[in-house]
């Protein structure tokens, strides 16, 4: 597209450099990558100055814990999406990465969390498999894992009629109950697990392919990178994270529900694009994503405290947030494309 | 001498491919039906036909305009939740009688419409994230109309929902005019080809001066439109008012329709006859398994490994 331009608008003179980026393009810029971030501080600010409840630990507490499942969902639908993809699996493979995790809680701590990364992981590596190396578009494969992770859920679960316990004093259970300095254990696997996934986009080659295979498949291929095994790694990361949520959420609520969820896809995509990953493909922060999660629940809090707005105003609301935030982004991008 | 025989071969493959896309789901249909007759017990009756003929009807509605989507390069996530909106609207203005009712849902759709085709066609937002914004609002807007289920009490909407002419249900008969119609305007007007034209390249269309943006806002219309149709149509069926779940996980019943009826999920190219295969299918398909006592589980998973062998089988013709 630039090299297009140049040529276009004619030859640059001989020595000079590129032009550095304008104010203009600076700002936008600066808009797409921390525009989450303002609007999560005045959000913040407005709603701990409308709620005297709203800046209690216990309510902070609460919303830290929903955040966390949330959180490393959208982890690994950073990845997915800077490569260019998308995971529609994701609220499936949480379900049944609950069910999994409460089920497998009877043979101790170990199984009712390796089964869960282990099945989830597989149906990503599956997913990984048919986009990579089978060519079909992520939307459809994933679309076909969301159904059919569904339907091992509802087999496993006998139609949805039995809901596993988790015993409420194994090890298990208090992964997702206890408190660490008056933090929620949920919290902190997913802040380091967030720095993990940091470190490895920004400073592993693993981190390189991902945001060159999303930047420009083919060139990515041409420079080298293993443009098919990358794509596979972030869909196999995508469901074991979601894997992980779902079972650190079954410890949380002592039990494998099988109706959560759904929807949950949106929730995730929404909190990655909110946090000014964009959906083309190739640029993208894990930052942001957290900032995306917490805007979302903040929201949702407010929403809730508001209490004569129902979840269905919820829905409405998140739409139309989601909707606002890619015009936004979107214009924002067409903006910088053309300066 | 080995190089024409292996040559061949691939064009023998490759038309073997070509044919199995083209006519698969016709032989799935087929296939489905012949072994139902003779391994289903009851299954050869009128009224398993009729149950059946019925059950499909609204997925083909909405299969429909999800076919234009697909043909025109996008996709619609939104039609379940336009469903439900179209379901709450029929309930809050029955009162005024069947056609009001039936014209606010087409109101309804025709609105959620041109808010997906705006956001794609002027912004320049992707479909699949525009649709799905809407998918979420939409269901939350019909939730705040009618927030739990109702029941209908209309003598008009009875008849729509059980009535038939000469056997043959109002359901299909409007499902299968509607499939003529789609089909006529993919075929024959200018909306149609300029539709495609779009789906094939955007860009090109652009430089050949299409009218893209009303195009593309009309597709995301008749989507809307369709899928409120559907809706009204499964409430007369139900006699209830469903905003809840209503139209739940349908979109990916009308991709898979589509995508098994063999349009290409790159645009394009539009089969009308192979969507409504492709409903017929699933529904045999689904049928199929509950009447010899498999769980409901088990259909999804089914399902799943349909979707993936049909753009399985569509992706080797692409490459070629």
């Amino acid at each position: 597209m630039t090299a297009v331009q140049t040529i276009g608008t004619g030859q640059p003179t001989e020595g000079a450099g590129p032009p550095g980026p304008s104010r203009g393009e600076r700002i936008s810029a600066l808009a797409q990558q921390h525009g989450a971030l303002v609007t999560l501080i005045v959000a913040v600010i407005a709603a701990s100055l409308s709620f005297d409840t709203f800046l209690t630990t216990d309510n902070l507490g609460n919303m830290a814990v929903s955040s966390a499942f949330l959180a490393v969902v959208a982890l690994g639908m950073t990845f997915v999406i800077i490569t260019g993809g998308i995971d529609l699996s994701v609220g499936s493979l949480f379900a049944l990465g609950g069910v999994l995790g409460a089920w497998g809680s009877r043979y101790g701590t170990l199984v009712a969390l390796l089964l869960p990364l282990a099945v989830c992981g597989l149906i990503g590596l599956v997913n990984g498999l048919l986009i990579a190396r089978a060519r079909l578009a992520p939307f459809i494969v994933t679309l076909a894992s969301l159904l059919a992770a569904r339907g091992i859920l509802l087999a496993i679960t006998h139609e949805g009629a039995t809901t596993y316990l988790v015993d409420d004093t194994s090890f298990f259970a208090r992964l997702g109950q206890d408190k660490l300095l008056g933090v929620g254990v949920p919290v902190w696997i997913t802040v380091v697990l967030f720095v993990l996934g940091a470190v490895v986009l920004r400073r592993t080659r693993f981190g390189q392919y991902v945001y060159a295979v999303g930047g420009n498949e083919d060139a990515a291929a041409l420079m080298g990178a293993p443009v098919a095994r990358t794509k596979t790694t972030v869909y196999a990361l995508s469901g074991v994270c979601s894997g992980l949520a779902g079972a650190l959420n079954a410890a949380w609520l002592v039990s494998g529900v099988t109706i959560l969820g759904s929807g949950m896809e949106l929730e995730a995509i929404s909190a990655v694009v909110i946090g000014g990953t964009l959906l083309n493909g190739g640029f993208g922060f894990i930052s942001g994503s957290l900032v995306g999660v917490l805007l979302l629940k903040v929201i949702q809090n407010v929403i809730n405290q508001i209490g004569s707005l129902d979840s269905a105003y919820q829905q409405v609301v998140s739409g139309a947030f989601l909707a606002a935030v890619v015009i936004a982004q979107t214009w924002l991008g067409r903006r910088r494309r053309m300066l | 001498m080995t190089d024409l025989a292996l040559g061949r071969t691939f064009a023998d493959r490759d038309r073997l491919l070509r044919l199995l896309q083209e006519y698969g789901v016709y032989a799935g249909v087929a296939v489905l039906l012949v072994a139902n007759i003779a391994f289903t017990p009851h299954f050869l009756s009128a009224e398993n036909f009729r149950t059946q003929a019925v059950q499909v009807a609204p997925v083909l509605i909405v299969a429909l305009g999800m076919a234009l989507a697909i043909g025109s390069e996008g996709v619609d996530l939104s039609v379940g939740s336009v469903m439900a909106l179209s379901t709450s609207l029929v309930s809050l203005y029955l009162g005024y009688g069947v056609w009001i009712a039936l014209i606010t849902a087409v109101i309804g759709g025709i609105v959620v419409g041109v808010a997906n085709g705006s956001l794609i066609a002027f912004i320049g937002v992707q479909p699949i994230v525009a649709t799905l914004a809407l998918m979420v609002a939409g269901r939350g807007v019909a939730l705040v109309l009618l927030p739990q289920l109702k029941d209908i009490h209309d003598p008009g909407m009875a008849s729509l929902g059980s009535g038939d002419v000469l056997g043959i249900p109002y359901l299909v008969l409007i499902a299968v005019a509607l499939a003529l119609v789609v089909a006529f305007t993919v075929r024959r007007t200018t909306f149609g080809r300029q539709l495609l034209a779009i789906g094939d390249s955007r860009p090109a269309a652009q430089l050949a001066g299409l009218p893209v943006r009303r195009v593309l806002i009309l597709v995301y219309v008749c989507s809307g439109v369709l899928a409120a149709v559907a809706g009204v149509l499964a409430s007369a069926r139900l006699q209830a008012s469903d905003p809840t779940s209503l139209g739940n996980l349908m979109e990916l019943s009308a991709i898979t329709a589509v995508v098994v009826g063999g349009t290409p999920l790159s645009g394009g190219r539009i089969r009308i006859g192979g969507t409504v295969a492709g409903a017929v299918l699933i529904q045999l398909l689904t049928a199929t398994l509950i009447k010899h006592d498999l769980p409901p589980s088990w259909t999804q998973i089914a399902q799943a490994v349909v979707i993936v062998l049909a753009v399985y089988a569509a992706r080797e013709r692409g490459k070629r």
